[in-house]
C-alpha cells in the first residue's frame, strides 16, 4: 500500500467542499421544510398500544412508501407505538410475525401475499390472543386465516376497471407489462384488462433495471406496430415506459396502475391516459385504524366482508386535484 | 496450455521451427483468441433470430438490441479487467445505484449544481473500489466473500440514507436543478446515424472496450494485469505492484459502476433505491461467456463486450419473435449455457490444433 493513494485521497476530499460553494443551483433541488403536522394535532387519550405493521414488501418500492405513510399517520393520531417491518420472501415474513408475537404487540396488520406462508404464524397469534387485521392482499383467505377485518383492493377488478376505461377510449390491443415475472396481483391486474379487452398482450420485464425495462419495451413497439397502449403495472415503470415510446417512435396510449407524483403530472400533461390507484395510504391506515377501533372498544370493521380501497380511476380531471396531495407522498 | 507434454509433431521440427517463437499463421492466432468461442456464438445467435425473427434485422431494432446490450456491456469491460486480474466483485450491481442516488441526492439536498453531485459521484463510486481492494489486500479474504459484504452494505445503505436523506425509497427527480440537461447530453442522450436514433451508452460503451483492450495487450498496466490474475506470488517476484494493480482494478470497476449510474439517473431522473440487485451476474456472465476464466490470468476486455451483446442478443430477440412470454427465462438460460458450451469447445479445439 503506497502513501500516494491516500494523500491524492486527501487532497481529492479537500477540494470537494471547495467546489461545492461555487457551483449551487438556483433551480430544482430540497424545497424548504413545510411544517409537519403529523403528531401536531390531538392525539387519542387512550393508553399507548403497540401495533405491528408486517407486510411482503420488497425494499425500495414507492408504493410501499405511501402505505407507510398511512400506517404512520394513523399511529400517531391514535397513540399507537408502530413497527414497521417488511420481507418479500414468504418464510421469512411469517418469522416477522412470530417476532411481533413474542415481542407482546397488542395487534398485528400483515399483508396476505402468501397466505399458506402466513397460516402457521397466524394461528400462534390468535392463541396468544392477539388481534389481527390483513391489508394490500389476501381479500380471499383473510377470515380462514383469524383476521377480523381486511383492507386493499380487489387487483382482478383494478385490472377490469383499467380495461373498461381502455375500450372506452377505443384501444383494441394493448400491451401489459409485468415487472416481476410469476407475482399473483400483477398476473390478476393483466388478466382483468384480458377479461374486457381480449387481445391485450402480456410483456415480461426486468422490474430491477430501469435499462433493460426501457430496452425490452423498446423492443416490444418495435417488433408489433398493432399494438394500441402499453399498461404499466406501477408508477415508476409508466414512466420508463414513456421513456421506450419515445426511443421507439411509437404513438400507443400510456395506461398505468399505482400512483406517484411523477405520474400524477404526466396524466394532468395528457401523456398518461388514466391510472388505477387501490389507494395505499388508505390501506395502511385503516389497518392500523381499525386494530386501534377494536381495542378501544372491541369493535370490528366491514362486517366480515374486505373493505375495498379500490380500484380509484385517476384520470386528467381527478389528477389536477390531488396533484398536491401526490407531492405529500400520500396518494 | 500444453506446453509441458511434447506432441509429436513438435519433436519432428527442427529446433529453430520452435513453435513459441516461430510466426503463427493468421487464422491460428485468431483462433487463439479467449473471446472467439464467444464471437462465434454471437454470430450463430445473430443469424438465427434474423431468421425466425425478421424485424430483428431493422436499423431501429439493433440500436434498441445495442442499447439494451450497452448497459450490461459498460460494466462487463471493468467486470472483465478484474477477473483477468484475479478477482471478481459482486457489489457492481448496486453500486451503480448507489453512484447515481450519490449524484442525485447531493445535488438534491444541497441545491447544488448536477455536475458537483456527478463529480462527488465519482469519488464515491472510486472510493467503493478502493475500500473493496483495501479489505481485499489487508484480510487476504476471497474477493467472494468481501464483495459479499459490500453489496449487502451497499443495499442497505442505498435504501437506508434514501429514504433517511429524501423520505421516500425513490430519489426525488433532479430534472429541474442547473446542469441537468448537459449532463444528460453527456450521460443519456441519442446520437442521430442515417435516420437512426443510437443511445450515447453504445458508444461510450464501444470507447470503454477499446481503451480498456489497448491498456491490457499495450500497456504495462496490461501485463501486470494478467501476471496478479495468472500467479499473484509470482508476479510479486518479478516486481509487479501486486497491491496497486488490484486496488486500481476494483477502482476501475467502480469507474464503470460510475459512468452507468449516471446514465440511469439521466435517463431516469430519478433512481428507485432497491433497483440493481441481481445485475452483479448479469456483468460476470457476460465476463465468462466471452472468455474470461473465473481463476484469473486469462480472457479480454472484447470478449466482455461480446458476452454483453450475446445477452443483449437473446434478451432482445425473443421480444422481436413475440414467443410466448412464459418461456421467456428458460429460453434466456438455454441460449447463455449455448454460448457458453460453444465458447468452451471451440476454445479446446483451437488450443488443440495450436
Amino acid at each position: 500500500m503506497g502513501k500516494p493513494i491516500w494523500r491524492k485521497l486527501a487532497i481529492t476530499l479537500a477540494i470537494i467542499p471547495a467546489l461545492g460553494l461555487a457551483a449551487c443551483s438556483s433551480t430544482g433541488g430540497r424545497a424548504p421544510e413545510p411544517e409537519s403536522n403529523a403528531g401536531g394535532g390531538a392525539v387519542a387519550a387512550t393508553d399507548r398500544i403497540k401495533i405491528a405493521v408486517i407486510t411482503h414488501a420488497a425494499p425500495g418500492d414507492t408504493f410501499w412508501d405511501i402505505l407507510r405513510k398511512g400506517a404512520e399517520e394513523a399511529s400517531a393520531k391514535d397513540n399507537v407505538e408502530l413497527q414497521y417491518l417488511s420481507d418479500p420472501d414468504g418464510g421469512r415474513q411469517s418469522q416477522l410475525i412470530e417476532q411481533a408475537i413474542d415481542q407482546g404487540v397488542d395487534g398485528i396488520a400483515v399483508t396476505l401475499a402468501k397466505p399458506d406462508a402466513m397460516a402457521g404464524a397466524l394461528g400462534k397469534a390468535a392463541d396468544a390472543g392477539i388481534p389481527i387485521v390483513s391489508l394490500n392482499a389476501g381479500e380471499a383467505r383473510f377470515k380462514d386465516l383469524g383476521a377480523f377485518a381486511h383492507f386493499g383492493s380487489n387487483e382482478q377488478l383494478a385490472g377490469q376497471a383499467a380495461g373498461e376505461k381502455l375500450k372506452e377510449a377505443g384501444i383494441k390491443k394493448p400491451i401489459c407489462v409485468i415487472q416481476e415475472q410469476g407475482h399473483v396481483g400483477l398476473e390478476a391486474r393483466c388478466a382483468g384488462v384480458k377479461k374486457i379487452v381480449p387481445d391485450t398482450e402480456i410483456l415480461y420485464v426486468q422490474g430491477t433495471d430501469m435499462t433493460q425495462v426501457e430496452s425490452t419495451a423498446t423492443a416490444k413497439l418495435q417488433a408489433d406496430k398493432q399494438a394500441d397502449a402499453i399498461i404499466g403495472l406501477g408508477a415508476p415503470i409508466t414512466m420508463t415506459l414513456l421513456k421506450a415510446k419515445a426511443t421507439a417512435k411509437s404513438e400507443v396510449e400510456v395506461a398505468s396502475f399505482d400512483m406517484n407524483s411523477q405520474l400524477v403530472e404526466e396524466i394532468t400533461k395528457g401523456n398518461v391516459m388514466f391510472t388505477v390507484d387501490q389507494q395505499p395510504w388508505l390501506q395502511g391506515y385503516m389497518a392500523v385504524d381499525a386494530l386501534w377501533q377494536n381495542n378501544r372498544g372491541g369493535f370490528t370493521i366491514g362486517g366480515g366482508q374486505a373493505t375495498l380501497t379500490g380500484p380509484a380511476v385517476v384520470d386528467k380531471a381527478v389528477a389536477e386535484q390531488i396533484t398536491s396531495f401526490a407531492q405529500e407522498g400520500v396518494r | 496450455m500444453s506446453s509441458i507434454t511434447a506432441s509429436p509433431s513438435q519433436k519432428r521440427k527442427s529446433p529453430a521451427l520452435d513453435e513459441r517463437v516461430g510466426k503463427k499463421s493468421a487464422l491460428s492466432i485468431l483462433l487463439g483468441r479467449p473471446e472467439i468461442g464467444a464471437l462465434v456464438g454471437a454470430i450463430a445467435l445473430f443469424v438465427f433470430f434474423a431468421v425466425v425473427a425478421p424485424v430483428f434485422l431493422a436499423p431501429a431494432s439493433l440500436a434498441t438490441v445495442l442499447y439494451g446490450a450497452s448497459t450490461i456491456g459498460i460494466m462487463a469491460v471493468g467486470v472483465s479487467l478484474l477477473m483477468i486480474g484475479g478477482e471478481f466483485d459482486l457489489s457492481t450491481g448496486v453500486a451503480v445505484i448507489s453512484s447515481a442516488l450519490s449524484a442525485s441526492m447531493i445535488s438534491w439536498y444541497f441545491g447544488l449544481n448536477v455536475w458537483v453531485g456527478i463529480a462527488l459521484a465519482l469519488v464515491v463510486s472510486l472510493l467503493i473500489g478502493f475500500i473493496n481492494g483495501i479489505i481485499l489486500i489487508k484480510t487476504k479474504l476471497p474477493s467472494f466473500i468481501v464483495t459479499l459484504a459490500s453489496f449487502l452494505m451497499l443495499t442497505g445503505l442505498n435504501l437506508g440514507l434514501t429514504r433517511a436523506i429524501g423520505g421516500s425509497v425513490s430519489s426525488p427527480s433532479i430534472a429541474d436543478i442547473e446542469g441537468f440537461q448537459s449532463a444528460k447530453a453527456v450521460f443519456a442522450s441519442s446520437v442521430n446515424i442515417a435516420g437512426i436514433d443510437v443511445k450515447i451508452t453504445v458508444f461510450i460503451w464501444i470507447a470503454m472496450v477499446i481503451i480498456a483492450s489497448w491498456i491490457l495487450l499495450r500497456t504495462k498496466i496490461g501485463n501486470w494485469i494478467f501476471a496478479v490474475g495468472g500467479d499473484e506470488k509470482a508476479a510479486r517476484a518479478v516486481g509487479v505492484p501486486v497491491v496497486r494493480t488490484k486496488i486500481g482494478l476494483f477502482m476501475a470497476v467502480g469507474f464503470c459502476g460510475w459512468v452507468l449510474g449516471m446514465h440511469n439517473l439521466f435517463a431516469f431522473d430519478s433512481v428507485q433505491s432497491g433497483e440493481g440487485i441481481g445485475n452483479e451476474f448479469l456483468y460476470i456472465i457476460a465476463a465468462v461467456i466471452g472468455g474470461c476464466l473465473l481463476t484469473g490470468g486469462y480472457g479480454s476486455a472484447i470478449g466482455g463486450a461480446i458476452g454483453a451483446f450475446i445477452f443483449g442478443m437473446a434478451n432482445k430477440g425473443i421480444v422481436y419473435a413475440e414467443w410466448n412470454p412464459d418461456w421467456f427465462k428458460f429460453f434466456l438460460g438455454l441460449m447463455l449455457l449455448l454460448a457458453t458450451v460453444v465458447n468452451i469447445v471451440v476454445k479446446k479445439r483451437a488450443e488443440s490444433s495450436k
